[in-house]
């Protein structure tokens, strides 16, 4: 391979990602700490308000006054992006292994009927919830049916967005899951029944270890898409609970406060960022302790 | 020499970061010659074999085709072709399609690409499959399409890297004498790349026996097997009883060893360069036992008999010396040895050979 | 015969599996279901209709809100797929290359940053640099987070396949360019469609970029679906969705075949 055609070809990869991805990060960084702008948009400068603003709000006196109404906002974030992990994790365990113990052949057509439902539009999956979840909707009719008072349906509650959530996000963690399991050698399972363990114990000594790494890669997958949600919280949760992907949105759009919306995209991104060192910390000792 | 050499290994050296696959290499293959590198893995014979095909890149020194400078040159610009160890047919064409390839980067024109696919589709007894592809053929039938495909386009050299490692034992027999047989027939120069010894001394006119990536001995089969020249060699190639023992006397090629059996023995010698300690080499088939003990002999305790069907090997301890024996099995009902019984051996000096050590 | 007893399985898996497949499909089979709905009221059965489609396919907004999703995924589809085709050449193929695992990285950037994150930064920076025209921002912005997806395929295609190949259509002297040609791009090919396919619809798709770069000219069809459901659920919003359903199913379907059948023929 020419030396020419080492450069030319990562050379676009690279000026795309470093133009519409680096530098605009790093304007981001920057734009957190200027001024707002009279008429929206930003001023140039250095000013720490809008993070100041993150844990105070000025008083009456334009005194500083703790106001954690933005820290419970990262708080229910993470609360709501940890319970998403957590749902998805247990829900795709079992799931996965089940579909590796199927055969060649059905396993393939499970994966893909798992796949599937992922590649329909976000927007139309989140409705179709909505749909559900709504009014009249079918979840009502149900819990009526079982002698639920009819009411105004799900929507706009913790359980619907988490619903939601769960349902977008899943395929994320079935997938390494489903890799890791795939690979359990049945063997193994048969050497834990061999050496008179239970059921139970083959699952917490044999598969669950086994399978970390699946679990482990899943549960990012899920957790940082998850933190960044918008479309959920604004649907499903009305837009009444807001999330930081919802907080950040409406900073540029009806609230125009570009440096407060800069401020908190960086404190995700730094949420992100840690979340992406902690794992990668922990895959080289592990890569370390089996080399 | 009058004969210009197909291929010239000049002075060649390959390192990996730290670690040498090839030492110093030099040697010559000459036009016509079915031409074997035989060596254990990771003795450089592989990347040697891809250095010459034009994959890897001397570190140090030159090979030449036909007496001129290769070295620089890319692989698609040497008349040289290579059979691969797993074929590396391209599964989306056609077997006429991937037998035509080769010529077509050549230029040839379309009526002579088709005659010559014909031809060597004929000649590998695979006409019948030309609009097939690779993934319906067996693994022979792989192998031959291979064949075919590096044959056609007349290359001056023809490279085979352990092409029938990946055969089952029948298929691989057969494959042996068809490959003969296209180097007979094509007169083409055979550079062919094996671990396996049998191969090795069935098919090949010289053999460049490898290790630690230096070319340890190079010689016509029999050579090889009956006066290695060099401990590796020895026991590298067959099986062979290596005895300790001091060189008293030594008269350029022949020199007499005092052997830890309490014997001297007089015979060949190679890499002895003076008096001093050396080892005896004796293959276990020339060891006599009984009635066929000869030259020198020794009593000696069977302490381990293994019936191989043709072959009957014994261990047979004298003189505090394990001694590996093999014995035809010429008798339906031959005189049983036992384990413990007390046997004479002997050999005789003709057949041993003294190496330095 | 006795009954197999299985020391893998556990009890209540197939069960909890089975139902886990029935939630899956529960919302696009309700939105579809609902779409042949002709009663106004998007819960209320009243009968069967094809009606919604009908409206729906009269709908210029929604028709000019398709042409521009379909224009930006194709050309994002074009240059995302071209641009990771050659970094995942140099990526797999260039022996010794330096920058190999922090290419990897670059080329994968976007699926490691929250969505939001990306799209704040790129409305700042074209607001900046006074890029205005809507369908070059959502192209560019597009581009950037589709070549990670068309990426993965061709990059794990060009690695599966052996390189024996590659070099034996060099031994028959083949040029560089035309080794590419006969042998590498088409033994890449299903990757490079899957790859192609996936960047298609994750463009088609986007809401969240989209939606923060939207301006004049530049109304996608999540926007324009995202305003329709702003107003109340609607029977031609299920006959939208139900039509979106289907291209995105066939679409998923091509590739995963194609993925399916790569796998097979590497064994």
């Amino acid at each position: 391979m020419s030396k020419a055609f080492r450069f030319w070809g990562l050379f676009p990869a690279w000026a795309l990602m470093v133009l519409t991805l680096i530098i605009p990060v790093f304007i981001v960084a920057a734009v957190s700490v200027s001024e707002r702008g009279a008429y929206g948009g930003f001023d140039w400068g250095f000013d720490l308000t809008a993070y100041r603003q993150i844990l105070f709000t000025l008083g009456w006196t334009d005194e500083l006054e703790f106001d954690p109404k933005y820290l419970i906002i990262i708080g229910r974030t993470l609360a709501y992006a940890t319970g998403v992990t957590l749902i998805s994790l247990i829900l795709s365990l079992p799931l996965a292994y089940w579909i590796s113990l199927q055969s060649a052949r059905m396993k393939l057509i499970l994966v893909y009927l798992v796949t599937l439902p992922f590649w329909v539009s976000m927007i139309v999956r989140v409705y179709s919830w909505l749909i559900i979840l709504g009014n009249d909707g079918l979840a009502e009719r149900i819990y009526v049916f079982f002698g639920g008072a009819d009411g105004q349906g799900f929507l706009f509650t913790w359980g619907a967005m988490l619903v939601g959530m769960v349902y977008s996000h899943i395929p994320l963690m079935i997938l390494p899951v489903y890799a890791a399991v795939e690979k359990l050698d049945p063997a193994l399972i048969e050497a834990s029944h061999d050496l008179y363990g239970s059921r139970w114990t083959a699952l917490r000594r044999v598969i669950i270890p086994l399978s970390a790494p699946g679990l482990i890669g899943g549960s990012i997958l899920v957790f940082v898409p998850s933190l960044g949600a918008v479309l959920e919280p604004m649907l499903l949760g009305g837009g009444r609970q807001l999330m930081m992907g919802t907080l950040i949105q409406n900073q540029f759009g009806g609230s125009r406060d570009w440096p407060f919306g800069a401020a908190i995209a960086m404190v995700l991104l730094t949420i992100v960022v840690l979340v992406l060192i902690v794992n990668a910390r922990r895959a080289a000792r592990q890569m370390e302790a089996s080399a | 020499m009058s004969r210009q050499s197909a291929i010239e290994i000049a002075g060649v050296s390959k390192q990996f970061g730290d670690f040498t696959a090839l030492d110093h290499v030099d040697f010559k293959i000459q036009q016509n010659e079915f031409f074997t590198l035989l060596g254990p893995s990771g003795c450089g014979k592989t990347t040697l074999l891809r250095m010459i095909a034009g994959f890897e890149t001397p570190t140090q020194g030159d090979i030449l085709l036909n007496g001129k400078t290769i070295s620089d040159s890319p692989a698609h610009r040497r008349k040289i072709n290579t059979v691969f160890q797993n074929y590396a047919l391209f599964p989306h064409m056609t077997l006429a399609q991937n037998v035509a390839f080769g010529l077509e980067n050549l230029g040839w024109a379309k009526g002579d690409i088709k005659s010559r696919v014909d031809e060597m589709l004929e000649m590998v007894h695979m006409a019948q499959f030309a609009r097939r592809k690779p993934d319906q053929l067996s693994g022979g039938q792989k192998q031959r399409i291979a064949l075919a495909r590096a044959l056609a386009p007349k290359p001056e050299v023809l490279l085979l890297d352990e092409p029938l490692s990946a055969l089952d034992l029948k298929l691989r027999q057969s494959m042996r004498d068809e490959l003969r047989r296209l180097q007979r027939e094509t007169g083409i120069t055979f550079v062919f790349v094996t671990h396996d010894q049998e191969e090795a001394l069935d098919m090949s006119d010289r053999i460049a026996v490898m290790g630690n990536g230096r070319v340890q001995q190079i010689g016509a089969p029999d050579e090889i097997y009956e006066a290695p020249e060099n401990r590796f060699v020895a026991d590298f190639i067959g099986e062979t009883n290596f005895l300790d023992g001091e060189v008293t006397a030594l008269d350029g090629d022949t020199a007499t060893i005092h052997t830890a059996l309490g014997i001297d023995v007089t015979t060949t010698q190679s890499g002895v360069t003076a008096p001093g300690p050396a080892v005896l080499s004796i293959r276990p088939e020339k060891i006599g036992l009984e009635a066929q003990a000869e030259g020198e002999t020794r009593e000696g305790t069977v302490v381990s008999r293994n019936y191989m069907g043709g072959f009957t090997h014994y261990t047979v301890e004298a003189g505090g010396v394990s001694l590996r024996v093999s014995r035809r099995n010429a008798q339906a009902r031959a005189d049983r040895i036992e384990v413990g019984d007390t046997v004479t051996l002997g050999f005789q000096p003709a057949n041993a050979r003294i190496l330095g050590q | 015969m006795r009954k197999q007893r299985d020391i893998r399985s556990y009890p209540g898996l197939r069960t909890l599996s089975l139902v886990f497949f029935a939630w899956l499909y529960l919302p696009i089979g309700v939105v579809i279901f609902y779409s042949f709905n002709s009663n106004r009221l998007v819960s209320v059965w009243e009968g069967f209709s094809t009606k919604w489609y009908v409206s729906a396919l009269q709908n210029d907004a929604l028709m000019s809100s398709v042409r521009v999703s379909l224009i930006v995924a194709l050309f994002s589809m074009i240059f995302a797929t071209t641009i990771a085709l050659l970094a995942a050449l140099v990526i797999t193929r260039a022996p010794g290359l330096k920058m190999r695992r922090v290419s990897e990285t670059v080329v994968n950037l976007p699926l490691l940053l929250p969505e939001i994150v990306l799209a704040v930064a790129v409305l700042i920076l074209f607001s900046q640099v006074g890029l205005n025209s809507g369908m070059f921002r959502l192209v560019l912005a597009h581009v950037a987070f589709c070549t990670p997806f068309a990426f993965m395929p061709i990059r794990a295609r060009l690695q599966g396949m052996s390189l024996d190949v590659e070099e034996a259509a060099r031994d028959l002297y083949a040029p560089p360019l035309t080794v590419f040609r006969r042998v590498t791009l088409p033994m890449i090919m299903p990757g490079v469609f899957a790859g192609a396919m996936t960047a298609f619809v994750i463009s088609m798709d986007d809401f969240i970029t989209s939606n923060m770069l939207n301006s004049g000219g530049g109304t996608t069809l999540p926007i324009y679906i995202f305003s329709l459901i702003r107003q109340g659920t609607t029977p031609e919003l299920n006959a939208i969705s139900t039509l979106l359903i289907l291209v995105s199913l066939i679409l998923a379907t091509i590739v995963l075949i194609l993925n399916a059948r790569a796998m097979r023929r590497d064994g």
